[in-house]
């Protein structure tokens, strides 16, 4: 563990997600949020986002992501946004778009908004809604993305990839198009919080991932060049919005399917941080999941002293907590060892080399759990992401 | 891309002078580009009413440096920027 008093300061954090709500009236059985997902009534109120917004600032947060649950279902989000722009950061929602409107949409334009990200379950609307638990969602959310066009806010659709849906992957690059979208993300599920609970029942096949992996590869190359072809004057891309350019492509795979780890965060309290509707100051979405762990809340400490000194933030900043296996390793710059979370989940050993790595011990144990998964006739049905209430039954299966 | 095409700046992207680094960072959908010097010379000219040749011309007399080689700069730099959608290019 590294030792406080002589450990270098990292670099100031390029961005901050801050997740306003765990309220969503999806389901979706993938989300990131934990599986203990917070009530309304420990959200941090407007004045004090304020104030954090402000903080994240002055530490350096260039990129403030607006997330959830869905932060559309804070009735005080036009009001944050505003708040967040005053304190000089570039602010990108993250939303399903239920419960946006056009009214809201153009109070969030004037509000200073940057930019919207949109997420899709599917390209049709029985499987979209099927897999968000959310009847008529898909419908919503074209009819929404249509006004965000209409008023010419910059549009990212994001597309969490898995068995399900993982087939529509072109029809999903062309849905991001006729949506009018710079850009998409093609995100593979990865198995953390809600994920980790469905993961056999989301887990896609090895010829699903190598089929995926063609197409993006495809796409981009068909656009390649698409910048020179219209520069003797023919086509209309250039100023307009979405319109006739081309679309930026960024794909996250699958990693278990992958040779070596992904770089999770940038490194360990490298470059971000999450902030959970509490106030907690997470180093990633899942680092709850990492037992003996101890977080700060925004009500006790300013940012600036959670990002450098926090005891979370530390815990495996660097190199001093890497196993010898990765220190000693030519990629240990490169991805830092992997992700922690899932070395927790899979290990059971949050400072094991992530088991993704063919060089990981652990390696074996989880070609085994794909190979299981993946081939599974009749994968298990979702387990929705829903908030417990005892005090009333859960609602009918929106399946 | 010709020195008629007039760049600019899409909406959602933006340049931001950042105190606390001490620089210029081009801020746009899950991007933050530090800029270095020249960088940010070329992105302050961009207002989408000047062609790449035009600010070719400012930043040659500016920099006391060859317009040819100035303008095949700027033309890679706008290009690669455009490509990410980070830059609209109007060929007019």
């Amino acid at each position: 563990m590294a030792d406080p008093a002589v450990a270098p300061l990292p670099p100031p954090p390029i961005a901050m997600l801050a997740e306003l709500t765990h309220r969503c009236p999806l389901a979706c059985p993938y989300c990131s949020n934990p599986l203990d997902l917070a009530a309304k009534a420990v959200e941090l109120s407007t004045e004090t986002w304020a104030r954090v917004f402000r903080e994240a600032a002055a530490l350096g947060v260039l990129q403030l992501h607006l997330s959830g649950g869905e932060p559309a279902s804070r009735r005080d989000l036009e009001v944050l946004v505003g708040h967040a722009r005053d304190a000089g950061l570039y602010t990108n929602l993250i939303t399903s778009g239920i419960g946006l409107t056009r009214a809201r949409l153009v109070a969030l334009d004037a509000a200073g908004l940057d930019h919207i990200q949109l997420s899709v379950q599917g390209v049709r609307a029985e499987t979209a809604d099927r897999i968000g638990g959310y009847a008529g969602g898909f419908a919503r959310k074209m009819d929404l993305a249509a006004e965000i066009a209409d008023l010419g806010i910059p549009l990212t659709l994001n597309a969490v990839m898995h068995r399900h849906n993982l087939d529509d992957l072109p029809e999903t690059l062309d849905l991001a198009v006729r949506l009018g979208a710079r850009r998409i993300e093609v995100a593979c599920v990865q198995f953390q919080g809600w994920a980790l609970k469905n993961r056999a029942a989301l887990q896609p096949t090895r010829e699903q991932v190598e089929r995926a992996k063609r197409v993006v590869a495809e796409a981009r190359a068909g656009q390649a060049g698409q910048r020179g072809a219209g520069q003797g004057g023919a086509g209309q891309g250039g100023a307009g919005q979405g319109g006739a350019g081309r679309l930026v492509i960024d794909f996250v795979p699958p990693d278990y399917f992958a040779d070596f780890p992904k770089a999770c965060m940038g490194g360990w309290g490298s470059t971000g941080f999450n902030v959970t509707p509490d106030g907690t100051v997470l180093p990633c979405h899942a680092a709850q999941t990492i037992p003996g762990l101890v977080f700060q809340t925004v009500a006790e400490a300013d940012l600036a002293a959670i990002w450098y000194r926090g005891p979370a933030f530390m815990a495996y900043r660097g190199i001093g907590w890497m196993p010898e296996l990765c220190r000693a390793c030519d990629r240990r710059d490169v991805d830092f060892g992997g992700c922690r979370c899932q070395a927790m989940a899979l290990t059971g050993d949050p400072a094991a080399t992530d088991p993704v790595c063919r060089k990981s011990p652990g390696r074996a144990a989880l070609d085994a759990l794909v190979a299981a998964e993946a081939t599974a006739k009749a994968p298990p049905a979702f387990a929705y992401r829903r908030p417990e209430r005892p005090d009333r039954p859960d609602r009918p299966g929106a399946a | 891309m010709t020195p008629a095409a007039i760049p600019s700046l899409p909406r959602g992207v933006r340049l931001h002078h950042d105190r606390l680094r001490g620089a210029e960072v081009l801020l746009g959908p899950e991007r933050a580009l530090m800029l270095d010097p020249v960088g940010a010379a070329v992105l302050a000219e961009v207002d989408g009413r000047r062609s790449v040749g035009a600010i070719a011309a400012v930043l040659a007399r500016r920099y006391d440096a060859p317009e040819d080689a100035i303008r095949a700069d700027i033309a890679e730099f706008l290009g690669d920027l455009a490509d990410r959608r980070l830059v609209d290019l109007d060929d007019g």
